[in-house]
């Protein structure tokens, strides 16, 4: 009997295994089903009663009289994190082409670690300093002293500043862009390294400068990876939930000024979670879940499409 | 493909031409400099901040002592974060426990079985979870586990940071595998051994320190997420009645560093913000040596 398995007990095992690993690759895509799913089904209520669009145009946040649209937090997600994509970005390409192109090995490798690590920073890490450091210090140093400058020279102009009190969307920008800095320098640096060899070899061949090598065969060979990972980060800045949380003051009005409080998606989830007793506020809460899910595999798939598209190789105009 | 530019650029030169040429690319490289100093200085400020400031907190009661109320705190009474230390190591070991086998499972699916037909599927959906966003992993675990189970619990707190991990366990195991020559699988193959035993006995042992590094960098990113765990594990200011007992941590609403840290730094009280700044010490202690052990033993394999 058992001369006769050997054959037969392999096939077996060997089902056996695949069965196993497609276990384990179905429950990963049975979590993201579930994930729309349930977003789908506990947001019902709200977006029945408003609308879809209703509900995520709707500019009054309101639990006491039950009127819940998502339109400010929409907008302050969207606001914060291009803001923070856009301030860190050319500082994250700056080191990036450091590490990359520029410094001698030892140096590079010092670097590297050193991104890594500050791209594995908790947020709450961020958050307490600056909800103790850069708050206190930005309000007495630069948003209290704009805001009397300009009450003095134009008190009409005072409305959009919004108040200093230090907790507000720039604030909450600029710990949004410490945060994901590390994230753009590591991916536009990886798509740097991957850039071959020859190409820059025929640019210095041509008699380029360093600077040149760089802009003519460099950063256009490795675009595709750098736009890519600009995106992925932008899609990080979007749900990161407790440095803005702790930092941009929670208001669910209209973020239309710039020192004033705003809120996020995930910042207003976070917050009014454990408060929302009344099953249609929570289902609101679930209703911005459902739209940062949706906002968050847009980005996810622009990014996945733009690192095929604009992959080397592939550039074709 | 990017040469185009090249014809009408740079070779054409007369000495002032090259002068300026050369001026353009010190004062770049000064920018590159600069850009790099705007990113590194704010940052290891901030690591310097949390070390300056949470050293004094650090003493013997912050390790054995749970927090109690802020009575205790504001009076002077010895106070500490066990229950959120305990509850830290547990609920993110539990978490690894689950998302290890799964993780590693769908990675070698992703790369051994690479004709399958779930693969597309899965791939896709894999990177898609890795970029949501964790707090929509803890309205998830809410909805699946605390809702209907009635109440917060240290393991849902693991349930939805094993959601964190999965993914990136995921992607390392295939980005491991994949590096594996192929020649290996099929000496294996040649000697008669079947493909399940090729894959566990010849190629998982040379893409170990890969899994392993994969494993670590998931661990210190979960190990680092309030956001999940302030809607799964809640919190709680006190140890347990059996603080030795893993079970009353997953069992109950539990503590850990993450979340009790926001709210320490959001409380009133400036005993608190000490200890919020101790807290960020260990936190950033702990994932900062699991992710340097997992950097090294991959830098020493190639």
């Amino acid at each position: 009997m058992r001369a006769a398995t050997p054959k037969n007990g392999r096939r077996v095992g060997d089902k056996v295994f695949l069965g196993l690993l497609t276990v384990t690759g179905l429950s990963v895509v049975a979590i993201a089903l579930l994930m729309a799913w349930t977003l789908g089904r506990d947001a019902a209520e709200p977006i029945s009663r408003f609308g879809f669009f209703g509900f995520l145009t709707g500019t009054r946040w309101d639990p006491v009289s039950g009127q819940f649209g998502a339109w400010p937090f929409v907008l302050g997600t969207l606001i914060t994190s291009v803001a923070a994509l856009a301030l860190s970005f050319l500082p994250a390409l700056g080191l990036a082409i450091l590490s990359a192109e520029y410094a001698p090995r030892w140096l590079a490798t010092i670097i590297d670690y050193i991104v890594d690590l500050l791209a594995a920073i908790p947020s709450v890490v961020l958050g307490i300093w600056g909800i103790l450091v850069l708050a206190p210090f930005l309000r007495d140093r630069v948003y209290q002293p704009v805001f009397e400058w300009v009450l003095e020279r134009a008190p009409d102009q005072a409305a959009w500043l919004g108040n200093p009190t230090g907790y507000g969307l720039i604030t909450a920008t600029l710990v949004l862009a410490l945060m994901i800095v590390p994230y753009t320098t590591a991916l536009a640096r990886d798509a740097i390294r991957l850039v071959p060899v020859e190409q820059r070899e025929a640019a210095w061949g041509l008699g380029a400068t360093r600077w040149e090598v760089l802009r003519l065969a460099v950063l256009p060979y490795a675009r595709g990876g750098i736009t890519a990972g600009a995106v992925l980060s932008f899609g990080r800045a979007l749900g990161e939930t407790m440095a803005v949380a702790m930092l941009i003051g929670n208001s669910a009005r209209l973020p239309l000024t710039l020192f004033g409080p705003a809120a996020t998606m995930p910042s207003v989830i976070v917050n009014e979670f454990r408060e929302a007793v009344e099953s249609l506020h929570l289902a609101a809460l679930m209703g911005i879940g459902l739209y940062l899910f949706l906002i968050s595999l847009v980005v996810n798939l622009l990014a996945a499409w733009l690192q095929r598209r604009l992959a080397p190789g592939n550039v074709g105009l | 493909m990017t040469g185009q530019r090249i014809s009408g650029g740079p070779v054409r030169g007369s000495g002032a031409n090259l002068r300026r040429r050369y001026l353009r690319d010190r004062v770049m490289l000064g920018l590159v400099v600069l850009a790099s100093l705007a990113v590194l200085v704010p940052l290891l400020i901030v690591v310097w901040y949390v070390v300056s400031q949470g050293l004094s907190a650090l003493d013997w009661d912050f390790f054995t002592q749970d927090l109690g109320s802020p009575t205790r705190a504001v009076t002077g009474r010895p106070t500490g974060l066990a229950q959120a230390i305990a509850g830290t190591l547990v609920v993110d070991l539990t978490a690894l426990l689950v998302a290890v086998p799964v993780g590693i499972g769908a990675g070698m699916m992703l790369a051994e079985y690479k004709e399958h037909r779930l693969n597309p599927l899965l791939r896709v959906l894999n990177d898609t979870m890795n970029g949501m966003p964790a707090i929509l992993k803890g309205l998830l675990i809410f909805t699946l586990v605390v809702r209907p189970s009635g109440t917060f619990s240290g393991f849902a707190g693991s349930l939805a940071l094993a959601i964190v991990m999965l993914p990136i366990i995921a992607r390392a195991t295939e980005g491991a595998l994949t590096l594996v020559p192929w020649s290996i699988r099929e000496a294996g193959l040649a000697l008669g051994l079947p493909r399940w035993r090729v894959i566990l006995a010849a190629v998982l042992p040379v893409a170990r320190p890969g899994l392993v590094t994969g494993v670590l960098i998931a661990f210190a990113r979960a190990a680092g997420e309030a956001a999940p765990l302030l809607l799964t594990s809640l919190g709680s200011n006190f140890l347990p009645r059996d603080p030795w007992n893993p079970l009353e941590y997953l069992t109950k609403a539990a503590d850990t560093l993450p979340q009790r840290l926001y709210s320490l730094a959001v409380s009133p009280y400036e005993q608190w913000h000490a200890m919020g700044w101790a807290a960020g010490i260990v936190l950033l202690l702990l994932v900062v040596v699991v992710f340097l052990v997992g950097r090294l033993l991959t830098r020493r394999d190639h």
